[in-house]
Order: structure tokens, then C-alpha cells, then sequence
């Protein structure tokens, strides 16, 4: 390392599906219906007047940004990669993380899909290793590649010898 | 001896046999408290009854229940801790709980559990199950013992042992409060069981007239000191009865700890799985000079508090003493005297931005709550001290940051109300995270972390700048990051 390098980690190579984005707003959305119907429940039962029709109004103002914004700032974040050696995965959009699991570590692959997620044709990717906290989680993957990535690092895993702590 | 477990449970239910029968005294309430008895001891030797374990030579089985018959089954090569407890009573009939501690990480699952086994028995079975079979000593540190005789006693080091003095660390540990907690709440219960008012007592009438004619300030005062030097005494308390006879020693490729004044306990721990140690020193402890050292091992559970579970090698005693064991466990001085390397200027800063924020929103939200509703002044006034006592423990706390790679050992230090260093075996590091908050990632900074199966799962070092990170990660765990590194343009 020369003088005035900053040596960092690059992206994972991999984005994850493009359905993505539409699952995160949809799941998002359920989230801001629930608040939204028990304020318009609250407007027309209760006598909430006129703060009332503010406090509405900001919801939806917030709710808009947080669906247009999060779901493409969340699909540019999200990445991941297999090597023969590391699994390698970056998320979150306003705190970002990175994880890398050692093949040689993993204990466990699991592939996961919601009632929402199976709608859009997605699947959750989970790797654990012996540690509780070193699960690497792989949100919104093509159904195919989920599947086709857990089979891989199932047979690689298990070419590794040892009980991985 | 079948006897026993019985006798025990008896035991157990002796104080409310003794609250039955001299207490209650009206109505129906002490033959249903008989019963009750009656059923515990019959239950206690169902318990008894149907609970058998075998040692063969590949596993430990242990089978238990009568109706809901349960097999638990541990390959032997997995066994990573056996833990010998005896509370007082149990020590009056020469008994032992055994828990044999098999590195799942899941808390609810209590490990192998036998509750007592003779004396002889368990330490019989301790030695036999830590005697290594040959095909995993080959895979262990070396100094194995092959065929799997009887493990010599003559081999035996002492680490380190109680000194009577370090019991003047006690009182730093506030584990009294607990125990006030305790009292105090069987008292009120016992008050409230016995129909009697506390005003009864002369005692309680005579501190609650006293404090009743004397000004508040000065009544403040008084509960102040007087809880403070209660606490000061059930820590000094608790700390002899926790650590009285407390022996590390070091045989045979295992780390042994025994201590304890009424309740005795006695941990065995492979060095083979020992991924690294810790010095913790929280606040009031630091202040005079205390610290304790804990194992960071695979197959403990990891406790809060003083005792934290198994993995304590040394109660609150001298700082050097902590270094001291330290470097005896690990084998290597190094981790635990080298200097570390600080996190620099943007690490400092973040510290004391944070601490200027929270003071600043609390003043703030009663400076408004002042200016709108009328709150008193003085909670906006009092709460401005919370800049200065934030900004000193900013200073502390981004002091006490640093990391270092020292002989194949990740070390980290943080922390300020507890600052811990921990040392941690690169080879016990099984995955890396490196998080950055929005805040973090203007700075240059991120969190690291390691993930372990030992001891708490996850070791982090905050606000280290980018570049440091991936050097450190990739040192520790050579060729695991090569492939994603960032090799910038040259």
C-alpha cells in the first residue's frame, strides 16, 4: 500500500433480482396501509377534525417518499457473490453492511419464501456458520438462482473437513 | 444413595415446611401445603427413578422422563466443558450437579445436565470424559494423552490463587444490588404474608421518625450513604461468596477453575478450545485499579454479570494480575501488553458528536417543555451538566479504542463504562462484517466485527478508519478477502 491509497472492499459482482424493488415497495406498502386505515378509520369513526387531516396528509407525503426512495436505494445496495473459498454479500440502504462466511465455516444453507415473496417469484438465501451472529442473508434472489446457489454451497461445504469453529 | 435426590428435594422445601407449620397456622392453607410437599419428594423421585446416563466409548447418553420419555445423545469428541457445582446442601450429602457443556450455541438448551451425582462419581466422570479418546487427541494441540489412561494429578500449575486483599475489589462490583433487590422484596413479602404493618417495628419507626424531622436535603443524604455502604457490603459479601477459593490452574491441556465459599463450583475447560481471553474493567472497578479476566472459549454459555457464567479465570482483582493470568492462558504475553493503535481524529470526533447530540436533545426537550407547559427550570438546568459529564466520557471512551494483530491474535479494545480488550485467536475468527452508518460512511469509518462460535459469538472494534479495517481483517485471515479487495488504480 502506496501513500494515499485507501484500500477498501469493492461491491459484491452480483445485483439481486429486479422483482426485488417491487417486493420491497409492496412490502413497504402493507406496512403504510395499516397506518394509513386506522387513521382514515380513526377520521371517519372518532372526531379527529382538522390535526387529524394534517397528520393524514404527512403519512402519505412520507409514505410516497419512503416507497419511491427506499426500494431503489435498497436494489443499488444489495449484492452478493460466491467464491469457491467466501460468500460475500452487502446490504441495508441507510446503514450498509457487508458479510463474508468462509465455505469452510458454513453449517447451514437455507432457502426461505414468504406468502409476498412467492408472489413475485423471490427467495431469502440464508447461510449460517457456527457463530450466532455470522448468518449472511441474501434478500431477493431469482427463485432459480436461490436455488441453484444453495445446492452449490451445499456440495462445497461439504468437501470441507471439521466441525467449523 | 437412592435415597438422596429425594432427601434433597425435601430439603429444598424445607423453609416452606417451617413457614407451614410456625407461621401460617389458620384454616386449610398447611395440609395443602403438605401436599404440596408431598408432591414435590414424589416427583423428585420420579425424577430419580427415570433418569439413567452411559458413557460409551463414541457417546454420552443420558435418558430421562417417565411419560415423555427423552434420549439426549452427544458425540464425545463434541464434550468442550464439565462443570461441577454443589450448593450448601448439596455439599452436606457429598453431591455434585454435573453440566457438561457441548458448544451449542443456542441459549435455551441447558447442555447435558446430571444433578446429583455423588462427589467421587462426577469427578470420576469429569476425568473420563476430558480424557481424550485417541482419534481426537491426534487433531488437539499435541501434548494429548494417547491410549486414554488415568490423568496423572502431578502436572498440575497454578495459574493463580485468591489473595484475601483482592476482596477490597468487592465493593467496586455493585453485585450487591442485586441482593438488595432480593431482600428487600422477600421482606415486603414476608410483611405482607404476616399481616404486619413495618410501622410495628421499632426500628423502622425510629429511622422513619428520624428521617421525617430532619430537612429533605439532609434526609436525601442520609438514604444515600446508607444504601451506599449497605451495597458496598453485600458486594464485599457476594464477592466471598462467589470467589472465596478461587484456583485457576493448568493441567494436562485443561484449564481448571474452582471457587466459591457455600456453593462451590469447579469448570473444566480444554485449552483446545480456548479461541482467546478478556480483560473487562468497568468504570468504578478501573477507578481503583481493578480488572477481571474472562476465557473466550467454545461450549460455555456466556452469563451477565459478575459470575458470567463459566468462562470467569479471575474475579476482580489488580489490573497486572489480569494481564498476568491473561498471558498465561494464552500462552503469549504479547496481545496483552502491546500497544494499540488508535482510531485517529474522525473516530475522536464521532465520540464526542454523539455525546453532544443525546445532551443536547435532552436539554432540549425540557428547555420546550419549560417554555410551553411551565416544567420547573431546574430539570433544563441540572441537565446541562450532561454536556460535560458526555464530553469527559466521549474523551474516555475514544481513548480506551484501539486494535492490533499481535502474534496471530485479533485484539480489540472499547468501551468506557466497561472497557474490555479482547484477544482474540484469528484461527477462532469464522467471518467478518463490516457495517457503515450513513454518518460512519462520510467519515471513513465502519464497524468491524468478527463473528466466533466462542464466547459472546461476535467481537466488534467501532469507528475504525476503512483502510485499517481491511489491512487488519485481511492480516488475520490471510486470503479470505483477496479476491474482493479494491485494488485502486497505480
Amino acid at each position: 500500500m502506496t501513500a494515499g491509497e485507501i484500500l477498501d472492499l469493492r461491491p459484491p459482482a452480483n445485483l439481486v433480482s429486479g422483482r426485488a424493488v417491487l417486493y420491497w415497495a409492496a412490502r413497504a406498502a402493507l406496512g403504510w396501509l395499516i397506518v394509513l386505515a386506522a387513521e382514515l378509520l380513526w377520521l371517519f369513526v372518532g372526531d379527529g377534525g382538522r390535526p387529524l387531516g394534517v397528520v393524514l396528509l404527512a403519512t402519505t407525503v412520507a409514505a410516497l417518499a419512503h416507497l419511491i426512495v427506499m426500494p431503489q436505494w435498497r436494489y443499488r445496495v444489495h449484492r452478493w457473490e460466491a467464491t469457491p473459498e467466501a460468500v460475500y454479500t452487502q446490504s441495508g440502504w441507510f446503514n450498509q453492511e457487508r458479510r463474508i462466511a468462509p465455505v469452510s465455516r458454513i453449517q447451514t444453507v437455507d432457502t426461505k419464501r414468504g406468502p409476498l415473496e412467492r408472489a413475485f417469484s423471490l427467495a431469502n438465501l440464508t447461510v449460517t456458520t457456527a457463530s450466532a451472529r455470522g448468518p449472511v442473508h441474501i434478500h431477493g434472489l431469482d427463485l432459480g438462482t436461490a436455488q441453484r446457489l444453495a445446492a452449490e454451497l451445499a456440495a462445497r461445504t461439504q468437501a470441507s473437513a471439521g466441525d467449523a469453529t | 444413595m437412592l435415597a438422596v435426590h429425594p432427601v434433597q428435594e425435601a430439603f429444598r422445601y424445607l423453609p416452606v415446611l417451617v413457614g407451614v407449620l410456625f407461621i401460617g397456622g389458620r384454616g386449610q392453607g398447611h395440609l395443602w401445603s403438605l401436599i404440596g410437599l408431598g408432591l414435590a419428594v414424589a416427583g423428585g423421585l420420579l425424577r430419580w427413578f427415570t433418569t439413567t446416563y452411559q458413557i460409551t466409548p463414541t457417546h454420552v447418553r443420558v435418558r430421562r422422563g417417565l411419560l415423555r420419555r427423552q434420549e439426549l445423545s452427544v458425540p464425545r469428541d463434541r464434550v468442550r466443558s464439565v462443570d461441577l457445582t454443589a450448593h450448601p446442601m448439596q455439599r452436606l450429602l457429598g453431591l455434585n450437579r454435573v453440566v457438561i457443556g457441548t458448544g451449542r450455541a443456542d441459549r435455551g438448551q441447558e447442555g447435558v445436565t446430571l444433578d446429583a451425582l455423588a462427589r467421587a462419581e462426577a469427578a470420576a466422570l469429569r476425568g473420563e470424559l476430558l480424557r481424550r479418546s485417541p482419534a481426537v487427541a491426534d487433531v488437539g494441540t499435541g501434548a494429548g494423552i494417547e491410549g486414554g489412561g488415568p490423568i496423572p494429578a502431578t502436572d498440575a500449575f497454578a495459574i493463580t490463587t485468591l489473595v484475601p486483599s483482592w476482596i477490597r475489589f468487592g465493593p467496586f462490583t455493585l453485585s450487591g444490588i442485586a441482593t438488595i433487590g432480593v431482600v428487600a422484596g422477600s421482606l415486603a413479602n414476608l410483611f405482607n404474608e404476616s399481616r404486619v404493618a413495618p410501622r410495628e417495628f421499632g426500628l423502622l419507626r425510629a429511622v422513619a421518625d428520624q428521617l421525617a424531622s430532619v430537612p429533605a436535603g439532609v434526609a436525601v443524604a442520609e438514604v444515600a450513604v446508607a444504601t451506599a455502604v449497605v451495597v458496598a457490603l453485600l458486594s464485599a459479601i457476594a464477592y466471598v461468596l462467589a470467589f472465596w477459593n478461587f484456583r485457576l490452574t493448568r493441567q494436562n491441556g485443561t484449564l481448571h477453575v474452582a471457587r466459591g465459599l457455600l456453593t462451590t463450583r469447579s469448570t473444566t475447560i480444554e485449552l483446545r478450545r480456548l479461541r482467546g481471553a478478556e480483560i473487562s474493567e468497568p468504570l468504578l472497578l478501573r477507578m481503583v485499579g481493578g480488572a477481571r479476566c474472562l476465557a473466550i472459549t467454545t461450549g460455555l454459555r456466556v452469563g451477565l454479570g459478575a459470575e458470567h457464567g463459566g468462562s470467569i479465570l479471575l474475579p476482580p482483582a489488580p489490573l497486572p494480575e489480569a494481564r498476568r493470568v491473561a498471558g498465561e492462558v494464552l500462552g503469549d504475553s504479547g496481545p496483552v501488553t502491546a500497544a494499540l493503535t488508535r482510531h485517529g481524529r474522525r473516530a475522536r470526533r464521532r465520540r464526542h458528536v454523539r455525546a453532544f447530540a443525546f445532551a443536547a436533545l435532552v436539554t432540549g426537550f425540557f428547555v420546550l417543555m419549560w417554555w410551553l407547559f411551565g416544567w420547573p427550570a431546574w430539570q433544563w438546568q441540572a441537565s446541562c451538566a450532561l454536556f460535560g459529564i458526555g464530553a469527559l466520557l466521549a474523551e474516555d471512551r475514544y481513548r480506551n479504542l484501539g486494535h492490533a494483530l499481535v502474534a496471530g491474535r485479533l485484539v480489540f479494545r472499547g468501551g468506557g463504562l466497561v472497557r474490555r480488550r479482547h484477544m482474540l485467536a484469528s484461527e477462532g475468527v469464522i467471518g467478518w462484517t463490516v457495517r457503515r452508518s450513513f454518518f460512519q460512511r462520510r467519515a471513513g469509518l465502519v464497524t468491524l466485527t468478527a463473528t466466533s462460535a466462542a464466547g459472546h459469538q461476535h467481537y466488534s472494534t467501532v469507528d475504525i478508519p476503512v483502510s485499517e479495517a481491511i489491512a487488519l481483517a485481511d492480516a488475520a485471515t490471510p486470503g479470505l478477502l483477496t479476491a474482493f479487495l479494491r485494488r485502486p488504480p497505480s
